[in-house]
């Protein structure tokens, strides 16, 4: 009733919209557990590729952190680096890098990852595309020998798994293979080189195979996609789709005739399982609505048998997500869920 | 299909519920007051028009403005004394709104026309109607509709189920739970006369799993009543609202944009239940009602309060603050209003008074989406708020139209789970509003 100046006992109330109450979840406590969840498979790499892997890690998670701060500071905006987005980034660069390459390839894919893959954008929520598989693809395209010749042999393994095969994955491995028969070259030696996939099943799950820093050890990688389950951090819809789309696709065109390729051997070799998992599940790269989560993970999948299969590269799965990371603003307009009652 | 079988909704969420804070305490009546504040707006509808002069001596329950036209309502005086005077005074919904102030004599002298007629049941449904009307009710669940005009569907619209809502999803409030155990009886009476005005022959009473005393209870009075059918519900938030709570017990869904009724549904809550038996068997006005105060105060109280009392009031009855309160807020959590100040008046659809402390109070900041989806997730209208909020961040009213901002229906669930801590339901908000105002000018 009076416009009186209030004592100081009325207390100072603030005002704002609803809801007043909210989770307790936050970006730090998603990005911290996407840390923790690649935690296994790290330790399975210092096993598999000794103190290198640390080495290379430590760069690109370091680069990542240093490059961040110092453009938001550039910026004048708030520096983020705590919020263990960069973190992840770093690593997942690391993951997609083969152990022996010079240090300077982690430093460089990092700045590239953060300074243009996330910054020039505007930063975590603008960036189109994955920060770390655009840091790659900018390393494969400037220092291809590099990235696709430093390899090391796993501990207990080798790069193809093959005894009698050494200096090659088993993915381009059976790519060779598959050209030879296609142009009637040593025709039975590459029959036998597809006949031996069976044998990898298990090196590839256990991890003794080659490959990049982080991608070997199915088994290792699994662990921590259940426990980002479990918290329910990642999409279901995105992994059962990319992986499901490989299946069917490797099943029908990946063998001498039609219906006869090793699908199995297609899930466990090369980057699907990080890729499917940790890195096309990406919030911020990848679709909301659960009908455009389907939609990317299918594209995922057709984009790496197509490169795998008839594409100039071994492994596809980088370009497949960096290509349906660019659909992903068209999807998430494109299949919004019926509105109730509409 | 799956959510129709758990008798819920698609979507939701489970924010602590925090009613253990004051479910067991009893409803106390709160000392009457030395004034209230009548606003002449306690309902959605037309602003009424006052009957009162300052000076005039007026009694408990007698009108002090009368209803402009069908969608607005009457207000009356819940204490004995004089019209101070008739002004603009803060409203809880905001804005100021004129308000008839009555200093009280501390008498409580009631109107005579507030009696109980026995043969009430037998009264024909217009006089049923009309009291109903004369005596003001709102929906009392908090989105203030005028009752008489839910109970007036056209012609053309047949109406074949009547639901009670007793699930009061919202976090912390316990007042219709205390209603539903300690005066069943009469909001059972009241639902039957909602049926009889309507004609309708079937009548669900739905009741959040939380509430097993109040599930037992009604089971004890509707039992032998072949009309009556008693519904427990999955506990989630947010069970309560219309659409979903239609859907949850029926199957239907109501068409976006459109009311229960193009289902052959209405919903009334149990509170204005309990308001119509007392309209319908007393011809009592609404003048009172249950109200939960709770959280950062000293002895959290479920309080019977006369409309137009000071939220000082009910704070002081509890014991005050504990702490330092952060936020005032009427009605619940998840979708109340939160107050500058506590001089503002319980009006017919407060359901509660909740009190955050200082330290749960969020600094409001501008953060990016990381499109996480999570509120795509528990939007139970299944929009997609994330895509919504953001069209609307960048002006683009066409767009956030098209993502079906104007279905939102404000629960809050968007707001409540985001991990980036962004104002969803404001940003939604504040798009309907600009939609709104767009189409309005584009019609001139």
């Amino acid at each position: 009733m009076d416009e009186e100046p209030k004592t100081d006992s009325e207390p100072k109330l603030t005002v704002s919209s609803s809801p007043h109450i909210y989770t307790t979840e936050s970006i730090p406590k998603i990005m911290y557990s996407v840390v923790a969840a690649l935690m296994p498979a790290f330790i399975g790499a210092l096993y598999f590729f000794g103190w290198r892997a640390l080495w290379l890690t430590a760069i690109a998670v370091l680069v990542s952190i240093v490059t961040e701060a110092i453009i938001q500071k550039f910026r004048k905006v708030d520096i983020t680096v705590t919020d263990g987005s960069v973190i992840v980034t770093g690593i997942l660069l690391a993951f997609n890098l083969p152990a022996g390459v010079p240090w300077w390839i982690p430093a460089v894919g990092a700045f590239f990852a953060v300074a243009i893959g996330k910054h020039a954008f505007g930063g975590l929520g603008f960036n189109p595309m994955n920060p770390a598989l655009l840091g790659r693809a900018f390393l494969m395209a400037s220092w291809p020998v590099h990235m696709t010749t430093d390899w090391t042999n796993p501990h207990g393994g080798t790069l193809s798994g093959l005894a009698a095969i050494t200096g090659s994955t088993p993915l381009a491995v059976v790519k060779d293979a598959m050209k030879d028969i296609s142009d009637g070259v040593n025709v039975e030696g590459a029959q036998s080189v597809l006949e031996s996939t069976r044998d990898l099943y298990f090196p590839l799950f256990w991890g003794r195979v080659g490959g990049c820093i982080g991608e070997t050890s199915v088994l290792l990688l699994l662990i921590g996609a259940i426990y980002l389950f479990y918290k329910r951090y990642i999409p279901y819809q995105i992994p059962v789709a990319y992986i499901g789309s490989v299946i069917i696709i490797a099943w029908i065109f990946g063998g001498e005739g039609y219906f006869s390729g090793d699908w199995i051997f297609h899930v466990l070799a090369g980057g699907l399982i990080l890729g499917a998992f940790f890195m096309a599940t990406d919030m911020v790269t990848s679709p909301s609505s659960p009908k455009g989560q389907w939609i990317f993970g299918l594209g995922c999948g057709v984009i790496t048998m197509v490169i795998r299969l008839v594409g100039g590269y071994p492994e596809g799965v980088s370009y497949s997500i960096l290509l349906m990371n660019l659909l992903t603003p068209l999807l998430d307009r494109y299949t919004r869920p019926k509105v109730f009652g509409a | 299909m799956l959510h129709i079988l758990q008798k819920t909704f698609k979507g939701g969420i489970h924010p602590p519920e925090n009613k253990d804070i004051s479910a067991a305490k009893p409803i106390e009546r709160l000392p009457l007051p030395g004034y209230v504040v009548i606003p002449l707006q306690q309902h959605i509808g037309k602003l009424s028009e006052a009957l009162v002069q300052a000076g005039d001596d007026v009694v408990t329950g007698q009108p002090v403005s009368k209803a402009s036209g069908f969608v607005s309502l009457p207000s009356h005086s819940s204490i004995s004394g004089k019209v101070k005077s008739i002004e603009s005074f803060p409203h809880p919904l905001g804005q100021k709104v004129p308000s008839v102030i009555i200093e009280g004599d501390g008498e409580d002298r009631m109107s005579e026309q507030i009696k109980f007629q026995a043969d009430y049941m037998s009264l024909p449904p217009d006089e049923m109607k009309r009291r109903i009307t004369e005596a003001g009710i709102a929906g009392m669940g908090g989105a203030t509709f005028p009752t008489h005009v839910k109970l007036s569907p056209p012609q053309d619209k047949p109406i074949d189920t009547v639901i009670l809502n007793g699930a009061e999803c919202e976090p912390y409030l316990t007042a219709d739970h205390r209603l539903m155990i300690e005066h069943t009886e009469e909001i059972v009476e009241g639902f039957r006369i909602i049926l009889r005005i309507l004609g309708v022959s079937r009548g669900i009473i739905a009741i959040e799993k939380n509430k097993p005393d109040a599930i037992f209870l009604f089971e004890k009075f509707t039992k032998d009543d072949p009309n009556l059918e008693l519904l427990p519900l999955k506990v989630k938030y947010p069970q309560g609202a219309e659409k979903q709570l239609i859907f949850a017990s029926t199957g239907r869904r109501v068409p976006a944009g459109k009311l229960p009724m193009e289902v052959r549904c209405l919903v009334h809550n149990v509170g204005t239940a309990k308001a119509i038996y007392e309209a319908v068997a007393y011809q009592k006005p609404l003048i009172e009602r249950v109200v939960t105060v709770t959280g950062a105060v000293k002895e959290p109280k479920n309080i019977r309060a006369r409309i137009g009392t000071p939220l000082r009031n009910l704070i002081e009855f509890c014991g005050g603050f504990v702490g330092t309160p952060g936020k005032v807020i009427m009605g619940g959590p998840m979708m109340g209003v939160a107050q500058y100040t506590i001089d503002v008046p319980v009006i017919k659809g407060t359901s509660g008074v909740v009190v955050l402390p200082s330290e749960q109070v969020r600094e409001m900041r501008l953060q990016p989406c990381i499109n996480c989806g999570r509120c795509v997730k528990v939007c139970p209208m299944n929009i997609m708020p994330n895509l919504a909020a953001t069209y609307i961040e960048n002006n683009l009213w066409e767009e956030a139209k098209s993502a079906g901002a104007l279905d939102c229906m404000e629960c809050g669930s968007c707001g409540y789970v985001c991990p980036a801590g962004r104002n969803i339901l404001h940003n939604i908000r504040f798009g309907k509003f600009m939609i709104l105002e767009q189409e309005k000018a584009s019609k001139n």
